[in-house]
């Protein structure tokens, strides 16, 4: 059997355990949760390259919006932040930062008074994310990053498998790490704008013959978000994708799953994969969803209309 | 060898078998190429991700696989000790029409691979099972399967890396340590991988 390493406890050096780049938390650099709405998640770009162990590769749903507020905040664009679902998070600062709220507008109130990102926390300032007009997910980034321990080189909390740090509650100190760049100047923050209809466009692919006229039905179909999308998948509610007659009742041998891909179950109502994906399924996939089109997906409420279109 | 596109990035190989399974993951494996992201062994496939723009690198790598040849790629050597007082070790002695030693014997006397993993972190479906065990899932799974459980499924077998709901054939437990996601090497098995099991206890 090979012999297992269980790492140091925190707070003993070990060069071995932690990258020369990876954010140490001195004493006192810390938020304190006071409370949180709906979800509120430590996110980073994720651990992609562990499919082959049945790992995820989880990581902030919306990436340009948290590498964004990364870099407002002085730091790589691959630190970890908060991912803030609705808004409703309120912390306080323990040490000396500064914070940049990216994503769909949303009131951000540092002592009760609204401030444009990024902006300079003192110890004991509260700040507040109010719920967003348009959208689900608020990026919050802070200098030096968040930094709870990495699991597979990733903060990131993947809501399927359980790894990474707990969902945050009321009560949780965060450890933040040292800064390590100069957080960005004065700068107008157009924020991510959500639309009421989505056209998505779609690959079509890896097993699109399961289906009756694949690309005719996914280009005139139409569909709702289904309140039952979470970070797993945005589910789909609206027009079945049938089966061919020589397709109807076969099973699939499960198969690897990318971010993006479209499964349809037997009651032929889609999946949109997104980060928190299973590593594998049993269900074909008809098509994936190109990268730069998953953040605005991870973006649309409940209720919003989408329509796909077929790519050549 | 056929291959069916999946996205913008990634390619979707399907093959005959689960030994070609093996010839396709262990070539790409061994070509080590920077340009992939994610290679993902299953039962007739393997999933080959690439950052932007790398997949035209792994086409060439595909073209040259030869589906009868096995590389030689890195793996490891586990041996897992069992207790084996599995809840369904009666039955599938029984569906065997052997006794439960034999059942014993035969599952730890085979030497497995690690064809694939997937189901949740850590949990590796290992061939090699002797034909004896080759047996149908339980009619009704199980709601909760204790973390450690090792079972028999057509012709799998495997250690649950957690607790999970699960529909196989149970026939003992282990506590090696098979997923920790703070370890260097969070999963203690991964495709191509050699096990063995013992008879502890």
């Amino acid at each position: 059997m090979t012999t297992t390493h269980r790492e140091p406890p925190v707070g003993t050096p070990s060069p071995e355990a932690a990258p020369p780049d990876t954010p140490r938390s001195p004493a006192g650099r810390s938020f304190t949760i006071l409370r949180t709405g709906p979800q509120a998640l430590v996110q980073d770009l994720g651990r992609p390259g562990n499919a082959h162990l049945g790992v995820p590769p989880s990581g902030a749903l919306d990436q340009p919006s948290l590498r964004l507020a990364n870099r407002l905040a002085g730091n790589p664009e691959d630190a970890a932040g908060l991912e803030v679902l609705l808004g409703g998070l309120s912390l306080r600062a323990n040490a000396s930062c500064t914070v940049a709220v990216t994503g769909p507008s949303t009131p951000v109130r540092v002592n009760g008074l609204l401030r444009d990102s990024p902006c300079h926390l003192a110890p004991g300032d509260e700040l507040i994310i109010g719920a967003p007009r348009h959208g689900l997910r608020c990026y919050l980034a802070v200098s030096g990053g968040i930094a709870v321990p990495p699991e597979l080189g990733s903060r990131s909390t993947d809501v399927l498998s359980g790894i990474g740090p707990s969902p945050l509650r009321a009560g949780d100190e965060i450890p933040l790490g040292t800064p390590t760049g100069i957080p960005a100047g004065a700068d107008v923050l157009p924020p991510v704008q959500v639309a009421d209809e989505l056209t998505v466009p779609i690959h079509l692919g890896p097993r699109d013959e399961w289906f009756d006229d694949p690309a005719g039905r996914l280009r005139d179909g139409r569909w709702t978000v289904s309140e039952r999308s979470n970070r797993v998948g945005v589910r789909l509610q609206g027009t079945a994708l049938e089966r061919t007659a020589h397709h109807r009742g076969r099973e699939l041998p499960s198969e690897g799953l990318v971010t993006g891909a479209v499964q349809v179950p037997a009651d032929g109502q889609p999946v949109v994969f997104l980060a928190d994906h299973p590593t594998t399924g049993g269900y074909p996939v008809i098509g994936v969803v190109p990268p730069a089109a998953l953040p605005p997906l991870a973006q649309a409420r409940p209720g919003t209309l989408l329509r796909f279109r077929p790519q050549g | 060898m056929r291959l069916r596109r999946c996205g913008t990035d990634a390619v979707l190989v399907e093959v005959d078998s689960i030994g070609e399974v093996e010839a396709v993951r262990a070539a790409v494996r061994a070509a080590d190429l920077p340009e992939v992201v994610e290679l993902v062994p299953a039962a007739r496939t393997v999933l080959v991700t690439a950052r932007p723009g790398g997949l035209a690198a792994v086409r060439r790598v595909l073209d040259s696989v030869d589906l009868t040849h096995r590389v030689d790629t890195p793996s490891q050597e586990i041996t897992i000790p069992v207790v084996y007082d599995g809840p369904d070790l009666e039955l599938v002695a029984g569906t065997a029409g052997i006794t439960t030693d034999e059942v014993v014997r035969l599952h730890a006397e085979a030497t497995y691979s690690v064809a694939f993993c997937g189901f949740a972190p850590g949990f590796a479906y290992l061939v090699g099972l002797p034909r004896e065990l080759h047996q149908p899932r339980l009619d009704s799974p199980r709601t909760k399967v204790p973390a450690g459980s090792v079972g028999v499924a057509g012709e799998y077998t495997a250690a649950y890396p957690r607790s999970t709901p699960g529909g196989w054939r149970l026939i003992g437990r282990t506590d090696a340590p098979l997923f920790d996601p703070r370890r260097a090497a969070p999963a203690l098995l991964a495709p191509g991988d050699r096990v063995r099991f013992e008879a502890a206890g």
